[in-house]
Order: structure tokens, then sequence, then C-alpha cells
């Protein structure tokens, strides 16, 4: 009865928030309503008796890839008006696919039913020495399943490398960067000499400088000897 | 109808499978909503495998749920990244010009 009613709550909600994803004039409101319908979906895991995947849903889903939607939402600059042009001119035919589709869905479930040697055909029954849905399915998935668990890792890998790999900018090559060693060069302060090796600062007499130009005198700074060190 | 069963599941998930081809149709200048309704299709999808799932009470269908999960994750990464580096060159997301991408 409460499994019920929750169902029915859970349904409602997560339709009418797929309805605004879809019809939401602004983008970020879209990627809200589809983390509330991804909630919803998690929810009704749960009532079906799925858990893991439930919490799944609620971690990979609205904690990573809604929250990737928001970011490139609010990232791009875009004109949310003219976005909106041909909502009216494709919605006739867009009524018309999915209606026809729905209809079809209709059909096929409204017909169906399971062969009669269904149940012995499973091949992962719920096993009964097991407490959680959790264990139960890392029982199968690290066995059974291990090659696929391994390959969908790859995919998530390839996802990662093409997605930074497209992304990722090159600065141009006529672009400004930091030289330090220009920027030290640059004033008459400092002269590099040749130096015997192993031979501190002090003895060479400390930093040799040379005469600066009379006219611009800079400010001063101090290039004792405890400072200098660091310039050979 | 107080007893939630297989065609319950079927229902919902065929009106979401419905409602996202619709956005498909609706967002026709906006990339960033036809791939949040391909999220929308593979999460009925998902939720018809539960349903299944559930019902024949065969673990199964969870773990492909798990791994359409998976792709779709995936999908929506490089789709993300796509978007973003098409925005960069053409400061527009409209479908409409994707098409003078071709070679």
């Amino acid at each position: 009865m409460i499994a019920a009613l929750a169902f029915y709550v859970f349904a409602a909600i997560l339709i009418a928030s797929a309805v605004m994803v879809v019809t939401a004039r602004n983008p970020v409101h879209s990627v809200l309503y589809l983390i509330l319908a991804f909630f919803n979906a998690a929810a009704l895991f749960l009532i079906a008796g799925a858990e893991f995947l439930a919490m799944i849903l609620v971690i990979v889903y609205v904690g990573a890839v809604a929250v990737l939607f928001l970011f490139v939402v609010m990232m791009l600059d875009i004109d949310f008006v003219q976005m909106k042009e041909g909502f009216q001119r494709y919605l006739p035919i867009g009524a018309i696919v999915g209606g026809m589709l729905f209809l079809e869905l209709l059909f096929v479930y409204g017909a169906w039913q399971f062969a009669d040697d269904a149940q012995g055909l499973r091949m992962h029954p719920n096993p009964a020495d097991v407490a959680t849905n959790t264990q139960a399915i890392g029982r199968i998935l690290y066995t059974d399943y291990i090659f696929l668990f391994q390959a969908s890792g790859l995919i998530l890998l390839v996802a990662m490398i093409g997605a930074i790999v497209l992304t990722l900018r090159e600065k141009p090559a006529n672009s400004r960067r930091q030289n330090i060693a220009v920027q030290v060069a640059r004033a008459h302060a400092v002269t590099m000499k040749d130096v015997p090796k192993r031979a501190g600062l002090a003895e060479l007499g400390g930093i040799i400088r040379r005469p600066l130009p009379a006219a611009k005198k800079p400010k001063a700074v101090a290039h004792d000897d405890q400072h200098g060190g660091g310039h050979h | 109808m107080l007893n939630i069963g297989l065609s319950h599941f079927l229902s919902v998930s065929a009106i979401l499978f419905v409602l996202g081809v619709l956005g498909i149709f609706l967002n026709r200048k906006n990339i960033i909503v036809i791939l949040m309704s391909i999220e929308l299709i593979l999460l009925s999808v998902n939720l018809n495998f539960v349903a299944f799932s559930s019902a024949l009470q065969d673990l199964t269908g969870q773990i492909f749920a798990m791994f359409v999960l998976t792709v779709a994750a995936a999908e929506a990464a490089i789709g993300l990244a796509i978007l973003v580096i098409y925005f960069r060159n053409r400061s527009s997301i409209a479908v409409d010009d994707v098409s003078t991408l071709r070679g």
C-alpha cells in the first residue's frame, strides 16, 4: 500500500520533471529538473529492489554528470531566447512521432507475457544466501562479467582522455609569456662573469656592477653578499 | 492497481522514452537539451532493465543497467567536450550550423 503510493508519487514527479526538462525555456532550469528526475528515478529503483543501482544513479548522475551539464550550461554564453526558435514549428511532427512510438510501446507491453520457461532461463537468480543487493551484484560483476567490467573501465578512460584532448587549448605561438632570463639580463645592473670553480662570492669581491647611466638613477637595491648568492 | 508490478514500471519508462524523443524534436536549436533528452532516454532504458530484473528476480538486468550508466556517462563527457570546442569556434550551439563543419 505504502509502496504503491510512493511509486505513484515518484513516477508522477519523474514524468513531470521530464516534461519540464524538455520544455523549460532556460537550460539551467532544464538541468535542475534533470537532477530532480534522476532523484525520482533512483527512488523508483529502490522500490523495484535495486538498491545499489539507485545509489549509483544518485552518485554518478546527480553528483557527476548533471553537475557537468550545469557547468557547461553556465560556462557557455548562450542567447536563450534564440534557442527556443522552432519550438512551435517542430511541435506537430514531434507529437506525431512521439505518439506513434508511445502507441507502439503500449501495444508491445500490453501483450507482454513471459515465456513458460522464463524462470528456468534466468542467468543469475537472486541468491538466497546473500543479505544485500550490493553483495549479490558484486559476486556476479567481479566473476562472470569481469571482462565487461574492465571494458567499461576502458571506455571511461578513453572518454576521459578524449574530453581532455578535445578541450585542451594550445597556447598560440605569438602569445607572450614571462621569460625570466631576459628579465634578469635586461638591466645592466648585473654582469655575467666566468668564475673559477668552487669559488664563493666573497672571494670574488661580491657582485661586480657596471656603472649605471647617470641620467636615470634607479632605486637603490641592496645587493649585498647574502642576497647575491643566488645569482651564480 | 495497488500492486506495483512490471506493467507499472514499463508504462513509466515508456512515457519517459517518448518524452526524451519529443525533447530531441522540440529543441532543434539547443544541443545541450538534446544531450539531456538522450540522458532521459537512457534512464528509461535503465528503468526497463531494472523492472524486468525485479520481475524475474534475475540480477543480470541490474548488471547491464550499470553498463548502460557507464556508457551514458562517457557519452555525456564526450558530447559536452565537443559542444565546448564547437562553441569556441562558432560562438553558438545551434544544430543547424553544425553542417558547416563538414570537410
